[in-house]
């Protein structure tokens, strides 16, 4: 009975006499099915991750493929008292995301209600707004330096109208940074939006009717039920945006380039690992800055996750 | 023909009629491109060109070579920058046997230029643009000034721009490179002209010398005070030579192999009043770097090495450098530069201009070692600190401790 149990639970009723060759793909096949995805995951994530892993407990230099000494958690030691690049890079990492989020999610809100409601010409608003997505990051970053250029630029063309005099932008050592900033909101504030959008009318109308009928002002049913009931797919927003501004390289390189600037005015985690390995060929201390990166970001997004499951209880 | 079934991506190496090479945006490269029809149709191969600017180049390489990939068969590198790393990392096959070949005449190259692309003893690679600091004016500006030719001294140069800059107030009086690991190639001539260079002669770091601390304090003081506005500490040649094609600037110091920019009408709004003079001097005299920009060499991987070679040897003949020459990239072969026609199409005061480097030049423009890129930003550092106005001899001292440890890094 028993066996006949199991058989059954497998779904496959072998008859006797099959080939032993069959008989074990039947016995494997959950192993089988997700061999391919697994392969894959194998190659592209965790081989990388765990040479990178390697890397960062080595010397390398130069080459990869040239020779290179073990020394344990040297890099890590040596990179966690590096006051003059890895800790303000830290810092400008956080700024950056930190800052450009809260833009973000603030102005995505606030588009996606404007949106939310329909309206004439609702449309074609809706298209005007997601154009900057649609832009490759570089050709933004490059657009952006036209405009910012502190000679010829249009922004400084728009100030002085205003009888505001010319401004540094990216070519300033103190404004470089929030100029970034603000490029990355201008580029995906849209994306927020949209998703905050897709959540907004996905949301069931009946808890809005409710509160009304009780006489709640508009930014009452906003804050206390529109919010939480929203509060799954802002989590959604942030922690996609959030990764993905942790990571922001485009904008920085093409309106910086490499080094972050003169002055490292600009020079992110990311921007300062590049720069080990391609301007500096460090490989062994770049993969550091990599792995504790990689920490950083698990780190941030791991607090995130919990205190939203925290809120939930 | 055994060998190309194991390099993975390259399946049609090794008996390929394929020549893969890479290369980078510049005049050499439109050249080359526009001559290569006729070497297909000579030789039955094909080239394909990938070309990139200079910072993708260097990454695309390091990615590549690193993984010991065989799809580069030529590559056209910076000796200067990149040659000992590739060199010392054996990306770059030993060429002893190949520069043999008679016809093609190796004792024709200059040898500066041949001892940069030189590893060990063995050539690595062949040099096919040299480069020297010259000064770019615009003799309009100059006549309007009152000023009868071009700054002959470093203290002159220094008068003309702050004169230039006091009457046209839209204009600047000089404009050059200003970011940190970029200006150190064109800031090395006015360092070598106040007397001083990098490493002294015990190979000791040396940019806290006294002619050093000079040099960072003219070169940043003449952009600060003299040049462009709300000056950006990022610029690279591209932006400085905008500022000056848009009229922007009236004295300019850049490589000469750039001088098309400026005297190309589609590129440039002041093409008709460039003017070229030889490199200011200083207290040491006229000192600007005469080096070989850049180079071809083959990938030591690469499984088609024979037709790589092949290719080499046609870009790199008397008639392709002289036709490289003559449309304006100065080249590395003593006998197109004593050939009346290879200096025929330059502007000629340019050429004279060039031929006064190419005697005093230093061979040299950044420090030689093997991490460039590292070096060029601590030596770079007090250039931009000068020009942001902070004190340029502190700065230099500060640098100088950094440049000493780095050196002594290499060296173990």
């Amino acid at each position: 009975m028993a066996t006949i149990t199991t058989k059954a639970a497998r779904g496959t009723p072998t008859a006797p006499g099959t080939p032993g060759w069959v008989r074990w793909v039947d016995d494997h096949r959950k192993w089988l099915f997700a061999a391919p995805a697994m392969t894959f995951v194998a190659a592209l994530l965790v081989f990388p991750l765990a040479w990178t892993g390697y890397l960062s407990l080595t010397d390398a230099e130069g080459s990869v493929r040239a020779e290179s000494e073990f020394v344990g958690l040297q890099n890590y030691l040596d990179v966690l008292s590096d006051t003059a690049r890895f800790w303000p890079a830290v810092g400008r990492t956080a700024a950056f995301t930190g800052v450009a989020l809260l833009f973000e999610v603030v102005l995505g809100m606030a588009i996606a209600l404007l949106l939310w409601r329909p309206f004439k010409a609702q449309k074609w608003v809706r298209v005007a707004i997601l154009l900057p997505l649609v832009a490759t990051p570089v050709a933004v970053g490059m657009m952006w330096r036209l405009i910012f250029d502190p000679n010829i630029g249009l922004a400084n063309q728009l100030l002085g109208w205003f009888g505001i005099g010319p401004q540094p932008w990216l070519a300033g050592q103190h404004t470089a940074l929030p100029t970034t900033i603000f490029i990355d909101v201008w580029q995906w504030t849209p994306m927020v939006a949209l998703i905050l959008l897709a959540g907004l009318t996905s949301l069931s109308d009946e808890p809005q009717e409710a509160a009304r009928i009780d006489g709640a002002s508009t930014w009452q049913r906003f804050r206390h039920v529109t919010l939480p009931l929203l509060a799954p797919t802002l989590t959604v927003a942030i922690l996609l945006r959030g990764i993905d501004a942790l990571k922001t390289f485009d904008i920085l390189y093409a309106t910086k380039g490499r080094g972050g600037g003169s002055f490292h005015e600009v020079e992110t985690l990311n921007v300062y690992a590049y720069g080990l390995s391609f301007d500096y060929n460090e490989y062994g201390v770049s993969s550091t800055v990599l792995i504790l990166f990689f920490l950083i970001i698990i780190g941030a997004m791991w607090a995130l996750t919990a205190r939203r499951k925290e809120a939930q209880r | 023909m055994g060998l190309s079934a194991c390099g993975g991506g390259g399946d049609d190496a090794g008996a390929s009629k394929t020549i893969r090479v890479t290369l980078a945006n510049h005049v050499w490269t439109e050249n080359i491109k526009k001559a290569l029809p006729a070497f297909e149709k000579q030789t039955g191969l094909k080239v394909e060109v990938t070309q990139l600017g200079e910072d993708q180049l260097s990454d695309q390489y390091n990615v590549k070579l690193n993984a010991g990939s065989a799809d580069i068969d030529v590559m056209m590198y910076r000796p200067l920058q990149e040659g000992k790393l590739f060199a010392k990392n054996k990306y770059l096959a030993d060429l002893s046997a190949q520069v043999k070949s008679e016809s093609w005449d190796f004792g024709d190259f200059q040898a500066g230029p041949v001892e940069a692309t030189t590893y060990e003893g063995k050539p690595v690679g062949i040099p096919i643009i040299t480069e020297q600091e010259v000064l770019y004016y615009r003799k309009d500006l100059l006549d309007k000034a009152g000023l009868s030719g071009p700054p002959k001294t470093l203290d002159e140069l220094k008068a003309a721009a702050a004169k230039i800059k006091a009457a046209e107030p839209d204009v600047a009086g000089f404009v050059s490179r200003t970011g940190k690991s970029t200006a150190v190639t064109q800031f090395s001539s006015f360092l070598y002209s106040f007397g001083g260079d990098f490493v002294d002669g015990g190979g000791k770091a040396a940019v806290n010398s006294e002619a050093a601390k000079q040099a960072y304090a003219y070169y940043g003081g003449l952009i600060k005070d003299s040049g462009p506005a709300n000056v950006s500490t990022d610029m690279g040649w591209p932006e400085a030579m905008a500022i000056f094609t848009q009229g922007k600037a009236a004295f300019y110091t850049e490589a000469n192999s750039l001088y098309k920019n400026a005297t190309d009408p589609a590129k440039s709004k002041i093409s008709d009043k460039v003017g070229f003079a030889p490199f200011p001097a200083g207290p040491a005299g006229s000192k600007p770097y005469n080096i070989p920009s850049w180079a071809l060499g083959i990938n030591d991987s690469s499984e088609n090495t024979d037709n790589a070679w092949k290719f080499i040897e046609w870009a790199t003949s008397k008639e392709q450098t002289l036709a490289q020459q003559k449309s304006g990239v100065p080249g590395a072969r003593t006998s197109v530069w004593a050939d009346p026609e290879g200096t025929s199409t330059f502007p000629k005061d340019l050429a004279e201009a060039i031929a006064a480097s190419t005697k005093d030049g230093v061979g040299h423009d950044r420090p030689l070692v093997v991490q460039v890129a590292e070096a060029r930003e601590i030596v770079g550092q007090p250039i931009v600190d000068a020009i942001t106005g902070k004190d340029a001899a502190a700065s230099a001292d500060t640098a100088n401790a950094a440049f000493q440890k780095f050196l002594d890094d290499e060296a173990k």
